[in-house]
């Protein structure tokens, strides 16, 4: 008899040490999946506390509106303008690049290529996501631009023009990705009703397919720019790393990324007002590709939802 | 479309019009395949010619020397020591993490506002651009922590960027596991972890592989957020070695080491005037491309084993 209880308590004692564990490792699980909301949190706790103390030497109004970046002059400015316009410029560039490559070839993949050509197509397109920016960097400074000045002489060595190209090329295997994935989403039968009424593939595409895909095409291009505005190291290449408010593509300029990696590169004075100026430069970019990023998303989710 | 009253009778014109479609119709397919064939032709051209140019360097001597003034001597010894070193810390950060927090969203997490709130945050953290990242390392590691310089920071950094990608491949491998496997196992007795740890996780792990190789080589080739934190860009001397022949024959005094890492060299070889210094960039890049290259074409090809393996 005494024997059944001791066991029966060692099988008790046994499941509470299991159950202490199993609660132990949920808990260290929780623990890891928090990381994800700190890391958010460091970002913006970071930029922000960073760049409160340069927000307090130059005004905010400044900040946004003046159209001079100096800080490495005697009479230092501190306005953001060029370095955005620099931004803009080349992702516009690069979206005229990349916006017609994509979406064609995302519509031939999706509904022209031989079940074959596709399965050989999609994968090169991801490997192509994997090279690193540093190396179309190289293309850029080295391989473009010597090209382009081929054609237009007065070209300068740092110009927004090749490095523009360069990131329109690397991003085409992304938005044809995304903008693909969209498009195989929509029904086949809606499809076959549009063949059935006698359309040829390119009608389909273009009437049925397209428009109904199009909020997951529209994320495509959003997230694209995103991936644009965010880039580095194929800017700091080979756009120069001179602020200058133009929005000539023949010109050399800053973005606001090689911004921060040219500051990095100096020697960085801890607390001096050109370290606090990238977290505000930051802090720009970052507002810039969140809003976009959650935008794109959401864009994408509701045509997810929809099928 | 265009098909009204009046061109109902004209059968010709029916007939035009058909031909006219049919006729775009072909002409797109000729435009589709002439842009993708030319993508891959300009792609192709690049790589080769990063390859041709960088062919001279290709020695024993490029991985054995240290980068130096005069471009023919140098080499990428410090910056490939200092690759492996950042990436053991970022595998041995990132991966443990990243699947934790990938078992957690998918078989703990009770669906409410917490999981949301995560997986909202993996999904943007996924989208911020990398240098953002070396910001925060720059603030938080470099600084508030005190950590320096050194191969810690890189590799936390790194870390910072690949665990989203390991998380969101962890999740994707887990969900696509029937539920019978996991009753199957709660039948006999198992506890939640068990099942999670014996069962899940096993048929997972293809998809959780894909998804560390997919990341590790996107660590390889970050090159801004390394040089935000303010990595060297000439280094000529290797951090101490992390095995030692003294008991307990490991040191880690190399995480607190500065170092400079390929992507850096790349960089600095290619900003410099000299014609010399930019083949020692191509071969640099070679080198760069063909391990992502072929560590993505490994992840891809596992995920594409799987997907037609496992039929369940």
């Amino acid at each position: 008899m005494s024997k059944t209880k001791s066991t029966v308590s060692k099988a008790l004692a046994k499941n509470i040490r299991r159950n202490f564990v199993e609660r132990l490792i949920e808990w260290a699980l929780m623990l890891s999946g928090l990381i994800a909301i700190l890391i958010t949190f460091g970002i913006v706790f970071i930029l922000v506390t960073e760049s409160i103390p340069f927000f307090e030497a130059v005004s905010i109004k400044e900040f946004l509106t003046s159209t001079i970046w100096t800080p490495n002059f005697e009479i230092k400015n501190y306005g953001i303008l060029p370095l955005v316009a620099g931004t803009v410029t080349i992702t516009g560039i690069a979206l005229l690049v990349a916006i017609p490559l994509g979406t064609i070839t995302a519509v031939y993949l999706s509904e022209f290529a031989s079940h074959k050509l596709r399965e050989t197509v999609k994968p090169i397109l991801e490997l192509l996501v994997g090279v690193p920016t540093v190396v179309f960097g190289y293309f850029a400074l080295l391989l473009v631009t010597p090209l382009l000045q081929k054609i237009y002489p007065d070209l300068p060595t740092f110009n927004m023009l090749g490095p523009g190209i360069v990131m329109g090329i690397m991003i085409v295997p992304y938005i044809a990705s995304v903008a693909e994935d969209a498009m195989r989403a929509v029904p086949m039968a809606m499809r076959e009703g549009s063949y059935a009424m006698g359309a040829t593939r390119f009608q389909t595409a273009k009437t049925v397919v397209m428009p109904a895909a199009l909020s997951g095409i529209i994320a495509a291009y959003i997230l694209a720019i995103s991936r644009g505005i965010g880039e580095t190291m194929i800017v700091a290449i080979a756009a120069g790393q001179q602020p200058n408010f133009t929005f000539n593509p023949v010109e050399s300029a800053a973005t606001i990324t090689a911004y921060i990696v040219s500051v990095a590169l100096g020697d960085l004075e801890h607390g001096g007002i050109g370290y606090q100026s990238i977290f505000a430069a930051g802090i720009v970019l970052f507002i810039m590709t969140l809003s976009l990023n959650i935008l794109g998303q959401w864009t994408r989710k509701k045509f997810t939802e929809r099928y | 479309m265009a098909i009204n009253d009046q061109n109902i009778k004209d059968l010709n014109a029916i007939r035009k019009l058909i031909k006219q479609h049919k006729k775009n119709d072909s002409i797109f397919a000729g435009v589709g395949l002439f842009v993708i064939a030319t993508l891959a032709v300009a792609l192709l051209v690049l790589f080769l010619d990063l390859v041709i140019d960088g062919y001279p360097k290709m020695n024993l001597d490029f991985f054995s020397n240290f980068p130096s003034r005069k471009a023919e001597g140098a080499g990428i010894l410090s910056a490939w020591v200092g690759s492996s070193l950042v990436l053991i810390v970022t595998f041995f950060v990132a991966v443990p993490m990243g699947v934790a927090a990938g078992i957690y969203l998918e078989e703990y997490a009770k669906k409410g506002w917490f999981a949301d709130l995560i997986e909202i945050n993996v999904a943007n953290l996924a989208g911020v651009p990398s240098i953002i990242y070396g910001l925060l390392a720059l603030g938080l590691f470099v600084y508030e922590f005190g950590l320096g310089q050194s191969i810690l920071t890189a590799g936390l950094t790194l870390s910072l960027l690949m665990l989203p990608i390991v998380i969101v491949s962890t999740r994707e491998a887990i969900r696509a596991i029937p539920v019978h496997i996991r009753e199957a196992a709660y039948a006999v007795g198992a506890t939640k972890w068990q099942v999670t740890l014996h069962h899940v996780l096993q048929y997972a792990m293809g998809g959780v592989l894909t998804g560390i190789i997919i990341g590790m080589a996107r660590a390889i080739g970050e090159t801004a957020p390394v040089i935000t934190i303010g990595a060297l860009t000439f280094i000529a001397f290797l951090p101490p070695s992390p095995v030692t022949d003294v008991v307990p024959f490991i040191n880690f005094a190399w995480l607190d080491a500065g170092f400079t890492v390929l992507p850096i060299q790349m960089f600095n070889w290619i900003s410099r005037p000299e014609h010399a210094f930019h083949i020692n960039a191509a071969a640099t890049g070679a080198v760069i491309i063909i391990l992502t290259l072929l560590m993505n074409g490994i992840a891809i090809k596992l995920r594409y084993n799987i997907r037609k393996k496992i039929k369940w």
